[in-house]
C-alpha cells in the first residue's frame, strides 16, 4: 500500500508544533501500526531527518505505553492499542492524520510523546491496598463470590494508556479513576480504605487539571480493554457515600 | 578465546540440610535497626515483579529507596506481559503437591543446571507470594465457591499454576506497582521514571552507586547509594526478534559486568514454543500466546509435506499429533524446550504450515466440542482476541499458528544465595541474574522467581549487608565516581560524532539474525564460530558507520537505542564464546554434535555440570562453579 501519515511534529514542550506530511510505500497490510511508523522512520534518518518520537514498549497491547490519535480517534478506528492496530484497517491511497494525546493533563513532550505521570500520582494518592510484605494471611482464609472477583478484575485489566483521557471533550480522568476505585472496593481485602481511597483519588484527579465527567461515554468507546461505562457510576456512588460519611 | 579461571563458589547457603537453610539463613543475618534504616539509601533499577517488590518492601521496612525505570511508569515493566500464570505449591487441589515436589520438578526441568538450595528457597517461599498478592487485590482466577482456581502448565503432573485469565503478570505487575506507589506517596522511594542506568559505581570495590541519563532531558546524573540492586531483566533482545519489550536491554548487567560481576551461563536461553509466527520483514517483535493454551489445544502437522490445504480440509488420519506420538504421556504438555524442538524439527522437514512454512497448528477443535465455546472464551479468550487481531485469523474457526521464539534468558550476572553478585553491595534479582531456572525453566516460574527475591529473599539479605558492612561516605567528588560519570559522557558524544550511514536498528536486525542462526535454538561448532568471526566485525562497523540524528541533550531514542545495541554487540561475543565452550545440549541449549540416535538433547553431566561464570577481561576468564545434586538425581529427562 501506498499512504499519506501527516504526522504531529514539535521538537519540545515549549516550542511550535505542525502536521507534517509524509509520503509511506511498500506498507503491507501485516504490519502494525507502530511497525508503519518505524519503517518511516528508518527512511527518515536515511536521509538525515530527524525520526518521529513515539511512545512505545511492549508492542501487545498490554504495557499501555502507545497511544496516539489516529484520524481524530484514540488508538484509532478499532478497538485497540496504537501498538495492536493493523494496516489492513487502512486503504490504498489513504490520509492519516497522527495526532498525540491532548489533554490538560497530558502535557507534551515531543512529536507523539506526552506526560502520562498524573495517572501515577492518582494512584499514588490511593489506589492501593495496604499489605505490608509477609504477613499476610493464607490465600483461602478469605473467598471473593466468583462475580465480585470476576468484575474486579474487569477493571483491573486498565493498562493505563491515557486513551479515556485523550478521547473525552473534557479531558477527563473519570474512566481511568473509576476503574481502579470499583477494583479495589468490590474485593474484602480493599473494605477499610474504601472511603478515604475515593475522596483522596478524586481530589488528585482534580488537582492534576483533568477535566470533569459529563457521561459523554467518549472514553469507553474508545478504551481498548473496554472498561465498562457503569463503572463511572461506581466511582460516582462510592464518591457521595465517602463525602456523606463525613470521612 | 578464553582463559581458565579459579573454582567459584557459593559460600552462603548455610551448610544445613536443604529445608532447613533459609531458615537458618534468615536467623543468621544481622539486622538493621528500624531507627537506622532511613538513614541507607538503596538503589533499585528496574520496577518490574522483581524490582517493585524490592523497592516496596524495603521501603516499607524503612529503607530510603532510590528507583528507577527507563519507562514513563513504573507500572509499564515488562512483566507486565507475562500471560499465563504463576506456580505454588499450595495443594490447594490435594493432588499431591508439595514444596518438595516443586522443587523437584523445577530442578529437574532446569534439566539439572540450576542450584538445589536456590530452587529450594524458591518452592518453599511460594505459596507466601499467593497469599501476599491476594491480600494486595490481585483479582486471580476464582471458583463458584469463592475460592482461588489453579490450573496445570507445561512439563507439570499437577495444578499448581494460580492465574488472572491470561493477564497474570500483569495483575501481580500492578499489586507490586501499588505497593511501590503507595511508598512514593509516602516519601521512602524516589521514583526516576524515565531514567536509564548507564553505568555502575564502585568505590573502594563495593557497589556505590549509578549513573544516568534522563530520557527527556538528557541530563546525565550521579546517584550515591549504599547498595545497588539491579532488577533490569533478560537479554533476550540481543536476538532482535524476541517476545521482549522493544526497551528491554542488557546494558545494566552488561555495564556491571564490565566493573567486576561475573556473568553466569551467557548461552541458556530459553525457547519458547507458543509465539505467532512472523508475517515478513518489517516485524518488529514477536507475540507470545500463554503456553495455558497447550492444556486444550493439540498440536499437529499434515502428515504430508508442504500440504498447502487449508487446516479444515485436511481429514483426521492426515494429520499428526507428533506431541502425542512422541511423548504420550505428557502430550501436548512437555516442557517449553521439548516442544518447541519438536515443532522446529516438524518445520525443517518440510511439514510447516503457514507463510514459509514456519508454523504448527495448535487446534482447538476438540476442547470447543467437549467443553463448549464459552468455557474456551472464560480461559483464553484474551488471548484469543490477541491472535484474532494480529493475524486476522478467527482461532475459534481455524487452528492457530504458531512458532517458537525467544523468550526468556536463564543466564545473566552471577549471585550467591544472598542474590549478591561478586561486587559486594551488588544485588542482582529476578531474570537479570542466572540463579534459579538451569538451563531451562518451566511455564510459570518466572513470576514465581521475581516476586519471591523481591518481596522475600532479598530484604534480609540486604540487611545482612548493610548491618554486616562498615561503609565510608562517598560524595559526588570521589575520583571513581567522577572517573565513570566522564567516562559515560565521552561514549554518548562518540556515539553521536560518528554520523555515518547506518540505522541503528540495521546492526540490530542483522546481529539479531546471526545469533538466531547460528546461537539459537540448536547449535553446532561450525556456525558457532563463524558467528564469532562476524560479530567483531559488526561491532567495529557498527563503531564506524551508526547514524544517530539528534543530540544528547534531548529525547532522543535512536541514542537510547544505540547505547543499548553496543552493549548487545559485545555481550553477544560472550554468549558465543560460552555455547561453544558447553559441549553438551541440556534444556533450551541444543547443542548437535550433542544428541541420542532419537534425536533428543544428551547432556554430559560428567564434564558439564557446573554454571560457567565469565569474569570480564581482554580475553573472558572461565571460573566454574561445580553443581551437586543431593536431593534430585541427575537422569536423562524423559517426558515419554
Amino acid at each position: 500500500m501506498k499512504l499519506t501519515v501527516r504526522i504531529w511534529r514539535q521538537s519540545g514542550p515549549e516550542a511550535e508544533g505542525r502536521l507534517v506530511s509524509y509520503p509511506v510505500e511498500d506498507v503491507s497490510p501485516d504490519m502494525s501500526f507502530l511497525e508503519m511508523l518505524d519503517g518511516l522512520n528508518q527512511e527518515l534518518i536515511a536521509n538525515g531527518d530527524e525520526p518521529v518520537a513515539f511512545d512505545h514498549d511492549c508492542r501487545e497491547g498490554i504495557c499501555g505505553s502507545c497511544g496516539v490519535v489516529i484520524n481524530g480517534r484514540a488508538h484509532g478506528p478499532e478497538r485497540t492499542t496504537s501498538c495492536q492496530l493493523h494496516m489492513r484497517s487502512f486503504a490504498d491511497g489513504d490520509v492519516i492524520d497522527v495526532e498525540p494525546w491532548r489533554a490538560k493533563g497530558f502535557p507534551i513532550v515531543k512529536d507523539l510523546v506526552v506526560d502520562r505521570s498524573a495517572l501515577d500520582r492518582i494512584v499514588q494518592a490511593g489506589g492501593y491496598i495496604t499489605a505490608p510484605t509477609g504477613s499476610a494471611p493464607d490465600a483461602h482464609a478469605t473467598p471473593v463470590p466468583k462475580p465480585d472477583a470476576d468484575l474486579a478484575f474487569d477493571n483491573a485489566t486498565c493498562i493505563g494508556c491515557g486513551a479515556c483521557v485523550a478521547a473525552c471533550p473534557n479531558g477527563s480522568a473519570m474512566l481511568f479513576t473509576a476503574a481502579k476505585v470499583t477494583h479495589l472496593s468490590l474485593l474484602p481485602q480493599g473494605q477499610p480504605e474504601r472511603a478515604q481511597r475515593v475522596l483522596d483519588m478524586v481530589d488528585t484527579m482534580d488537582a492534576e487539571g483533568f477535566g470533569g465527567c459529563t457521561n459523554t461515554g467518549e472514553c469507553v468507546a474508545s478504551c481498548p480493554k473496554g472498561i465498562p461505562f457503569a463503572s463511572i457510576a461506581t466511582l460516582n456512588r462510592e464518591f457521595l457515600k465517602a463525602s456523606r460519611s463525613g470521612r | 578465546m578464553y582463559l581458565d579461571g579459579s573454582p567459584i563458589t557459593d559460600t552462603s547457603a548455610p551448610d544445613v540440610p536443604l529445608e532447613k537453610r533459609w531458615d537458618e539463613r534468615k536467623f543468621r543475618a544481622k539486622l538493621v535497626n528500624p531507627a537506622n534504616r532511613r538513614k541507607h539509601r538503596v538503589i533499585v533499577v528496574g520496577t518490574g515483579l522483581a524490582g517493585g517488590s524490592a523497592g516496596a518492601t524495603l521501603a516499607e521496612q524503612g529503607y530510603h529507596v532510590v528507583q528507577f525505570c527507563f519507562q514513563d511508569s513504573p507500572r509499564r515493566a515488562h512483566s507486565v506481559a507475562a500471560q499465563g500464570g504463576i506456580n505454588a505449591a499450595k495443594n490447594y487441589r490435594n493432588d499431591g503437591d508439595s514444596v518438595y515436589r516443586l522443587f523437584y520438578d523445577t530442578v529437574k526441568g532446569g534439566d539439572f543446571r540450576s542450584r538445589e538450595s536456590n530452587v529450594y528457597r524458591l518452592a518453599q517461599i511460594s505459596g507466601q507470594i499467593i497469599d501476599q498478592a491476594v491480600a494486595q487485590g490481585v483479582p486471580f482466577a476464582r471458583e463458584y465457591g469463592g475460592l482461588l482456581d489453579t490450573r496445570s502448565f507445561g512439563g507439570v503432573q499437577v495444578q499448581r499454576t494460580f492465574y488472572a485469565r491470561g493477564q497474570t503478570g500483569q495483575q501481580l505487575l500492578i499489586g507490586a506497582y501499588q505497593a511501590l506507589s503507595r511508598q512514593i506517596d509516602a516519601g521512602t522511594v524516589e521514583l526516576h521514571a524515565r531514567t536509564e542506568m548507564l553505568d555502575l559505581i564502585v568505590v573502594d570495590g563495593r557497589a556505590r552507586g549509578i549513573v544516568a541519563r534522563d530520557l527527556i532531558t538528557g541530563e546525565i546524573t550521579t546517584h550515591l547509594a549504599d547498595a545497588v540492586v539491579l532488577a533490569t531483566g533478560g537479554y533476550g533482545n540481543v536476538f532482535y526478534l524476541s517476545t521482549n519489550a522493544m526497551g528491554s536491554n542488557a546494558t545494566a548487567i552488561w555495564r556491571a559486568h564490565k566493573r567486576g560481576a561475573y556473568f553466569a551461563n551467557p548461552c541458556f536461553t530459553q525457547i519458547h514454543p507458543t509465539c505467532i509466527p512472523r508475517s515478513g520483514e518489517h516485524q518488529s517483535k514477536l507475540t507470545l500466546m500463554s503456553e495455558s493454551l497447550r492444556n486444550d489445544g493439540r498440536i499437529w502437522v499434515p502428515k504430508r509435506q508442504g500440504d498447502t490445504r487449508p487446516p479444515g480440509e485436511i481429514p483426521e488420519h492426515e494429520r499428526d499429533y507428533y506431541l502425542e506420538r512422541l511423548y504420550p504421556s505428557f502430550g501436548n504438555l512437555v516442557p517449553r524446550d521439548i516442544a518447541s524442538r519438536a515443532a522446529k524439527n516438524q518445520c525443517d522437514a518440510g511439514y510447516g504450515v503457514g507463510p514459509g512454512g514456519f508454523g504448527v497448528y495448535l487446534d482447538f477443535a476438540d476442547a470447543i466440542k467437549r467443553l463448549g465455546r464459552p468455557a474456551i472464551e472464560a480461559r483464553y479468550g484474551n488471548l484469543f482476541d490477541m491472535y484474532q487481531r494480529i493475524t486476522a485469523e478467527d482461532p475459534y474457526q481455524v487452528p492457530m499458528r504458531i512458532y517458537p521464539a525467544i523468550h526468556y534468558t536463564m543466564g545473566g550476572l552471577w549471585v550467591d544465595y544472598d542474590l549478591q553478585s561478586t561486587i559486594p553491595g551488588l544485588f542482582v534479582i529476578g531474570e537479570a541474574n542466572f540463579s534459579d531456572h538451569g538451563a531451562n525453566r518451566l511455564g510459570a516460574s518466572a513470576l514465581m522467581q521475581g516476586l519471591a527475591d523481591g518481596y522475600f529473599v532479598l530484604p534480609p539479605t540486604l540487611n545482612d549487608y548493610l548491618g554486616g558492612t562498615r561503609l565510608e561516605p562517598v560524595d559526588s567528588g570521589n575520583v571513581q565516581v567522577k572517573a565513570v560519570e566522564t567516562e559515560v559522557r565521552q561514549r554518548i558524544e562518540r556515539l553521536l560524532t560518528i554520523k555515518g550511514k547506518r540505522s541503528v536498528d540495521s546492526f540490530h536486525r542483522e546481529l539479531g539474525l546471526l545469533m538466531w542462526d547460528y546461537c539459537g535454538m540448536s547449535r553446532n561448532r561450525e556456525g558457532l564460530s563463524k558467528a564469532l568471526e562476524r560479530v567483531p566485525e559488526l561491532r567495529a562497523e557498527f563503531w564506524r558507520d551508526v547514524r544517530i540524528p539528534g543530540g544528547a541533550g534531548e529525547l532522543n531514542q535512536e541514542l537510547e537505542k544505540a547505547n543499548r545495541v553496543a552493549d548487545f554487540l559485545e555481550l553477544a561475543e560472550l554468549m558465543l564464546i560460552d555455547a561453544l565452550e558447553r559441549e553438551e545440549s541440556c534444556g533450551g541449549h541444543f547443542r548437535e554434535e550433542h544428541q541420542t540416535p532419537e534425536g533428543e538433547a544428551r547432556r554430559d553431566d560428567e564434564h558439564f555440570s557446573y554454571v560457567a561464570v565469565w569474569e570480564y577481561g581482554d580475553q573472558p576468564v572461565l571460573h566454574r562453579e561445580e553443581l551437586t545434586f543431593e536431593h534430585v538425581h541427575p537422569t536423562q529427562r524423559s517426558y515419554t
